[in-house]
C-alpha cells in the first residue's frame, strides 16, 4: 500500500516538472521585452535596461529558467512587475478566499447532487429522473458567468437577500458557491445514479432483496455504500478544479481569490504573476488527483490488492 | 464491436486517475454485455438481423430521431443556429455594427426584439452574427483537435516504444492544467483573438482524445485481421489509418458531438474575460460581457446571448448523448 502511494508520488513528478517548464516557455517566448511592454512608451531607455537587467530578463531563456527552477525549489515564486510584491504573499492573500469558496461550493454541490442521483436512481426512467438528469445538463450547459449575473440579477438586485458582489461577510458566498457548484452538482448527480444502477443489479442485492429487506434497507446498507465509492474520488477531483474553476466566479462577484489575481495577471500583463498563479493551482489540482488516487485503494479493498 | 467510454465532461477531464478507473470498470462489464443492453436495444438488433443486413448509419439515426424525441429536437435547434448564422446578412434585421446612439440601451420593443446595447446597436442582429463565431468555435476547433488527438493517439497506441511515451507524456502534462487556465496562458501568449482562441482551445483539448484512441487503438492491433493484414505485409500506415481508424468511427463521433459543448462554453468564457473575441466583432460571451455593467438597468442585453449560449450548449449536450446510445448499444451510459 505504502510502496503503491511512494510510487503514485514519483509518476507524479515529472509531469511536475513538464508542468513548470511547459508554462515558463509559453510565457518566455513572446517576442519583445515584457518590461517594455508593460511600460509602454513612456519609458525611457536606460530605465527599461536597468530593470531588465534587474528582472534578469537579459539571460537567455534557458538560463532564465534554470534559475527560476532553483527559486521555485526554495520555494519562491519571484516578484510580480506591476505589484512590486512577492507573488508568495500575493498567493497566500489571495488563496484563502479561494479556499472558502471552493469549499463551500463543494459542500452545494454534494448536499444537492447526492441525493438528486440517489432519487434519480431509485426513480429510473420516471418523470423525476428525467427531471432531475436534466437539470443535471442544464448546470452543465450553462455558462458560468452568465449563471452568475442571473443570480445577481434576480437574488441580490431584485429580492435584496444577499450582497451582490465583495467577500466581506459569510453572505456574500451564498451566490457565488451556489453558481460554482451547480455544474459540479449536475455531474454527482449523475454518477451517483449510474453507479448506484450498476450497483443494484448486483447479486448481493437481489440476495437483499429476496431476504426481504425493505427498499431503504437495501438501497441505505447495501447499495449505497458500494454505489459511493467512485463518487467520494470524483469530489477529490472536484474539490481541486472548483479551486481553479473559480476564476470567472470570482471576476464576477469581485472576490479577491487566486482566479481573480490570474486574471487580473493578464490584464496587466503581469507574467511572474500569472505564471505563479497558474502553477500553483495545477500543482494542487495534480494534488487533488493523487489524493483521489490514494483515497480510492484506501477505501476499495478490490483495487488495494491489484 | 464493444467498446466502453464514459461521458467526456470538460469539468472533471483532468483527473488522469479516471482513465484508469474507467478501464477498470469497463473491462469488468466487458465480461457480460448483454446484461447492459435495454429491451429496446435488443428490439434493434433482432430487427436488423430479421432483416438479415446490417444497420447503417443512417438507419441508425433514423431510429435515434424516432426514439429520442430530445434528441431529435436538439438537432432541429442547432440546424435552425446553423442556418441563422450561415445567412446571418438575411435574418438580422440591421446592421450588427451600426451605431444609433440616440436609442442606445433600450428594452425589448418590436423594433428591436432584444433591445439595443451601449452604442445602439441592435442585439438581435448582434447575436445572429455571434453565432457565427458560437458555432465556428464549437466545431473547428473540436474537429482539429478531435484529428490531432486521433494520429497521436493511434501513433502511440499503434508503435508504442517511445513514441507512446512521449505523447503520453505530454498528454499527461497538458492534462494536468485546469483547461480554462491553460486556455488564457495560451491566449495571453499568443494575444486576443478568433485564431488564437481555435489554436488555444486545440491545445487544450487534444490530450483527452488521444487517449481514448490510443486505448483502443491498444486492443484492435490484437484482432485477428490486423494480424492479417499485417502477415500481408501491409504497412504500418496503412493499418494504422486503414484498418483501425475506422473501427474507432464510433467513439470519435461520440467524443465530437460532446466535446463541442466543452469548446463553446470555454470560447464564451475567454470572450468574457475579454481575451478571446474582440469588438467590433460579436461573440455571445463578449456580448454578456459587454451587457454586465447594464445588468440592473437593462438586464436583457446581457442574459439574451446568455440564453442563446445555453440552449446551444444543452443542444449539443443532448445530441451528444442520443448520439451515443445509438452508436454502440454496448457503451457504457450513464
Amino acid at each position: 500500500m505504502l510502496k503503491k502511494i511512494v510510487n503514485r508520488i514519483l509518476v507524479s513528478i515529472p509531469v511536475l516538472i513538464g508542468v513548470v517548464f511547459l508554462i515558463f516557455m509559453m510565457l518566455n517566448v513572446i517576442p519583445g521585452n515584457p518590461i517594455e511592454v508593460m511600460m509602454k512608451e513612456h519609458a525611457r531607455a536606460d530605465v527599461v535596461k536597468r530593470m531588465t537587467h534587474y528582472y534578469g530578463l537579459d539571460k537567455p531563456v534557458l538560463t532564465q529558467f534554470f534559475i527560476y527552477l532553483k527559486n521555485l525549489l526554495h520555494g519562491d515564486l519571484g516578484t510580480s512587475y506591476k505589484l512590486n510584491r512577492s507573488v508568495n504573499s500575493l498567493i497566500a492573500d489571495a488563496f484563502p478566499y479561494t479556499l472558502k469558496l471552493a469549499i463551500a461550493a463543494a459542500l452545494v454541490a454534494w448536499i444537492i447532487g447526492i441525493p438528486a442521483g440517489i432519487i434519480s436512481a431509485i426513480k429510473e426512467n420516471t418523470i423525476i429522473d428525467r427531471l432531475f438528469m436534466g437539470v443535471s445538463l442544464l448546470g452543465v450547459s450553462m455558462p458560468v458567468f452568465w449563471a452568475a449575473l442571473l443570480f445577481q440579477y434576480v437574488f441580490a438586485y431584485k429580492l435584496g437577500w444577499v450582497p451582490v458582489s465583495g467577500a466581506d461577510t459569510w453572505q456574500s458566498y451564498i451566490l457565488p458557491s451556489i453558481v460554482l457548484g451547480w455544474s459540479s452538482a449536475g455531474t454527482i448527480a449523475r454518477l451517483t445514479r449510474s453507479n448506484l444502477l450498476e450497483v443494484l443489479e448486483e447479486d448481493y442485492i437481489r440476495t437483499a432483496w429476496a431476504k426481504g429487506l425493505s427498499q431503504a434497507g437495501v438501497i441505505i446498507h447495501h447499495a449505497f455504500k458500494n454505489a459511493l465509492l467512485p463518487v467520494i474520488t470524483m469530489m477529490a477531483i472536484q474539490v481541486a478544479s472548483l479551486l481553479s474553476g473559480a476564476v470567472i466566479t470570482e471576476t464576477v462577484f469581485a472576490i479577491p481569490g487566486i482566479g481573480r489575481l490570474a486574471v487580473d495577471a493578464i490584464t496587466d500583463r503581469d507574467m511572474p504573476l500569472l505564471q505563479g498563479t497558474v502553477l500553483f493551482t495545477t500543482v494542487l489540482i495534480i494534488a487533488g488527483n493523487l489524493i483521489a488516487d490514494v483515497l480510492y485503494s484506501v477505501i476499495d479493498p478490490r483495487i488495494r490488492e491489484n | 464491436m464493444n467498446f466502453h467510454l464514459k461521458k467526456y465532461d470538460p469539468s472533471t477531464a483532468f483527473g488522469g486517475s479516471q482513465g484508469k478507473r474507467d478501464l477498470r470498470s469497463s473491462n469488468k462489464k466487458a465480461e457480460n454485455p448483454d446484461e447492459k443492453l435495454t429491451a429496446k436495444d435488443k428490439k434493434r438488433i433482432e430487427l436488423a438481423a430479421a432483416i438479415g443486413e446490417q444497420e447503417t448509419a443512417f438507419d441508425k439515426f433514423k431510429v435515434m430521431c424516432s426514439e429520442n424525441k430530445l434528441a431529435a429536437a436538439s438537432l432541429v435547434v442547432i440546424i435552425v443556429i446553423a442556418l441563422m448564422a450561415i445567412f446571418a446578412p438575411v435574418v438580422a434585421p440591421y446592421d450588427p455594427t451600426k451605431q444609433d446612439l440616440l436609442h442606445r440601451l433600450q428594452g425589448m420593443s418590436a423594433e428591436h426584439i432584444f433591445g439595443t446595447d451601449q452604442l445602439g446597436r441592435d442585439v438581435f442582429s448582434r447575436m445572429v452574427y455571434g453565432a457565427r463565431v458560437s458555432l465556428g468555435i464549437g466545431l473547428l476547433p473540436t474537429f482539429i483537435s478531435l484529428a490531432l488527438g486521433t494520429v497521436l493517439g493511434l501513433i502511440s497506441g499503434y508503435m508504442g516504444k517511445a513514441a507512446d511515451f512521449i505523447i503520453m507524456r505530454l498528454a499527461d502534462i497538458t492534462m494536468a492544467f485546469p483547461s480554462l487556465l491553460l486556455a488564457m496562458v495560451v491566449m495571453y501568449t499568443l494575444g486576443a483573438g478568433i485564431i488564437n482562441i481555435f489554436l488555444a482551445l486545440t491545445f487544450v483539448s487534444w490530450a483527452g482524445t488521444a487517449r481514448v484512441i490510443r486505448s483502443q487503438t491498444l486492443s484492435l492491433r490484437e484482432m485477428e485481421y490486423v494480424e492479417a493484414a499485417r502477415s500481408m505485409g501491409v504497412s504500418r500506415t496503412s493499418i494504422m489509418f486503414h484498418h483501425i481508424l475506422p473501427n474507432c468511427l464510433p467513439n470519435l463521433i461520440v467524443l465530437f458531438t460532446l466535446n463541442i459543448p466543452g469548446s463553446i462554453l470555454s470560447e464564451s468564457s475567454l470572450s468574457f474575460l475579454g481575451i478571446g473575441a474582440q469588438s467590433p466583432m460579436t461573440s455571445w460571451g463578449l456580448m454578456v460581457s459587454e451587457g454586465k455593467k447594464y445588468l440592473f438597468t437593462n438586464p436583457v442585453i446581457a442574459i439574451a446571448p446568455g440564453v442563446a449560449i445555453l440552449i446551444l450548449a444543452l443542444a449539443f449536450n443532448f445530441l451528444g448523448d442520443g448520439v451515443r446510445d445509438i452508436m454502440d448499444p454496448y457503451l457504457n451510459k450513464q
